[in-house]
């Protein structure tokens, strides 16, 4: 019954090492395992590579990129929905249900309405996010209730219906021949835009948060218990469920930002991660991680090559989700109490 | 040391449950908790817990207001036995009881040897060693309470509070978990439970502290406090006592 940590942190290694070889080498300009192994070896060597200058640019500045951004916005995903459904206690819930995604779209839709840049889209993103999430907690933490979880969900579903219907007034009055098929694009995810320039605000929330759920891993394991339970462990609950949903936010906010909302990664993973790596949060954090960057590789590829335009991720995971979380509907009266 | 409750107003924010408590636990006693449901059982056993503050009244523990102490110290001198229940995640046993270490690191350790240690020695004293591995989902609620009990243990306490530990198990199980919290208070532990059951209260307990509605009908030592008078005052309905004519022991039958 015991679960030996290093195979299956492994396993979950080498699937987000498939999903990385497979994202470079399949696209528009096909790229051979070999010259892929080559560039990155004469890169290290400081040497210059042998291949045709076109491949070392297609790998570097257009490829590089987004295979590097779908593995941190997919392992970001998962670790946020590790974190959430732990501390929920609660298989069904995800990013999405304090609101973080939902203020994040709304705070992209507003930044694109107004026709600001890049960056500030992705500051409104990032700050929409912390905003939703800050006002979910404080009026869950005003609600003065015998179970300040449920409270919480239940405010994270009705703050996230209000930003929706922000969303949806924002689209009815974007111009709809050079706003409107932005916002779409960007409400469905997607990871074509992605320059070098966007990795490191992507990278730096998402390992800070990361390294912060990652520390907590012991007291996280506790907040999976009961409220009370926790408390008499000594355990004080409350100031540690402000710094684990503030990490889990952090983690989300920046990989909306980046790549638009996509869900269901954050509900999908960590269910795979927990049946492969066990409940403890010291190898489900990064076994997740892994997963849930391999994961996204796989469907940011078949979203690049798929079809002859770009497939957005949201469909596709959301093609991939909703199956699953039917099967875990049905399941869950038997793992779950 | 002592754990004492003076004066105690217990309840919730809208609903008082509870007026005028005293209650006091010491040290190597074990002291049940008796009343019908509604009584406010859980709740003064909550409130001394430090779970929920006390609407009036103050709670000592040695001889320190517990308001004053961090959840960590008071998890170190009070350990808390939930009804056993189905947990969320499928934990290994050892784990669960590991959790039982949490309040002896700090915010961001994990348990040391040190603390596998202590635990493997909790779960050898309760027969569970054997079910280490297994998920706690899996195993039955008889070893799910052996299981919070060996976390208990494994916290280090002085005190131990039960809440109905002997609910929703088989007879035999219920024996055997009278039998360690008397195991418990032999070796030094205040342990205070709450029961249905007056047998279960004349079995494992030294004191006995009946509670209806909210109010303290006695106290006392068990051969005292426990008679059928005072139970058909406290539950409301006839009891029978009945004595086993060989050993000197006796029983109450409801109805």
């Amino acid at each position: 019954m015991s679960r030996p940590a290093l195979p299956s942190l492994l396993l979950a290694f080498l699937f987000l090492v498939a999903g990385l070889l497979l994202a470079f080498v399949i696209g528009r300009y096909p790229i051979s395992l070999a010259d892929v192994l080559d560039v990155v070896a004469a890169k290290l060597a400081g040497r210059a590579a042998d291949v045709p200058p076109a491949v070392e640019s297609v790998i570097w500045q257009v490829r590089g990129p987004r295979v590097i951004a779908a593995a941190l916005v997919g392992a970001a995903l998962a670790v946020a929905g590790t974190a959430f459904q732990g501390l929920f206690r609660n298989p069904l819930v995800s990013p999405d249900i304090l609101g973080a995604s939902s203020g994040a779209a709304l705070g992209a839709v507003l930044g694109i309405y107004f026709s600001l840049g890049v960056f500030a889209i992705q500051a409104l993103a990032f700050v929409g996010g912390l905003i939703a999430v800050a006002a979910v907690y404080a009026i869950g933490s005003a609600v003065r209730a015998r179970d300040p979880v449920l409270v919480l969900v239940l405010t994270g579903v009705v703050i996230g219906a209000l930003l929706g219907a922000g969303v949806g007034l924002v689209k009815y009055l974007a111009d709809p021949y050079n706003q409107l098929p932005a916002m779409t694009f960007w409400l469905l995810g997607s990871l074509a835009a992605v320059a070098p320039s966007d990795l490191l605000p992507l990278f730096g929330p998402v390992t800070l948060g990361t390294l912060v759920l990652l520390a907590l891993r012991w007291r996280m394991n506790v907040m999976s218990l009961p409220d009370e339970e926790a408390r008499a462990l000594g355990v004080p609950t409350g100031g540690l469920r402000i710094a684990i949903v503030a990490a889990a936010t952090l983690v989300t906010s920046a990989s909306v930002a980046t790549a638009g909302i996509i869900g269901w990664i954050g509900l999908v993973v960590p269910h795979v991660a927990r049946t492969l790596a066990g409940p403890d949060f010291a190898r489900l954090i990064p076994a997740a991680a892994l997963l849930g960057g391999g994961f996204l590789l796989l469907i940011d590829t078949l979203a690049r090559t798929g079809a002859a335009i770009e497939i957005p991720l949201g469909i596709l995971t959301a093609l991939v989700g909703t199956p699953f979380f039917i099967w875990l509907l049905t399941s869950v009266a038997k793992t779950w109490s | 040391m002592i754990l004492a409750g003076h004066n105690l107003t217990i309840g919730y924010s809208e609903r008082v449950v509870g007026r005028n408590l005293d209650i006091a636990l010491s040290t190597g006693e074990v002291l049940a908790l008796l009343g019908p449901n509604g009584g406010g059982k859980t709740t003064l056993l909550k409130t001394l817990l430090g779970l929920i503050p006390p609407k009036g009244g103050e709670i000592e523990l040695g001889g320190r207001p517990l308001a004053n102490y961090t959840s960590r110290e008071r998890a170190r001198l009070i350990a808390y036995v939930p009804q056993s229940h189905a947990a969320t995640f499928a934990f290994t046993v050892e784990t669960v009881v590991l959790m039982g270490r949490t309040a002896h690191g700090n915010l961001f350790s994990r348990p040391t040897p040190a603390d596998r240690a202590v635990a493997t020695r909790a779960m050898e004293r309760f027969g569970i060693i054997d079910l280490r591995e297994r998920p706690y989902t899996m195993i039955s609620g008889g070893e799910r309470q052996l299981a919070l009990l060996a976390r208990a243990l494994a916290q280090e306490p002085q005190f131990i509070v039960l809440d109905e530990p002997t609910a929703s198990l088989d007879f035999g199980n219920q024996g055997r978990v009278m039998r360690e919290i008397r195991a418990l208070g032999a070796s030094g532990h205040g342990v205070l439970f709450t029961t249905h059951d007056p047998n279960h209260a004349m079995r494992a307990a030294d004191r006995a502290y009946l509670l209806r509605q909210g109010v303290r009908l006695g106290e006392g030592a068990v051969g005292q406090v426990l008679g059928r008078a005072q139970l058909e005052a406290l539950y409301g309905t006839p009891v029978q006592l009945i004595t086993d004519a060989g050993g000197g022991h006796s029983a109450f039958l409801p109805g």
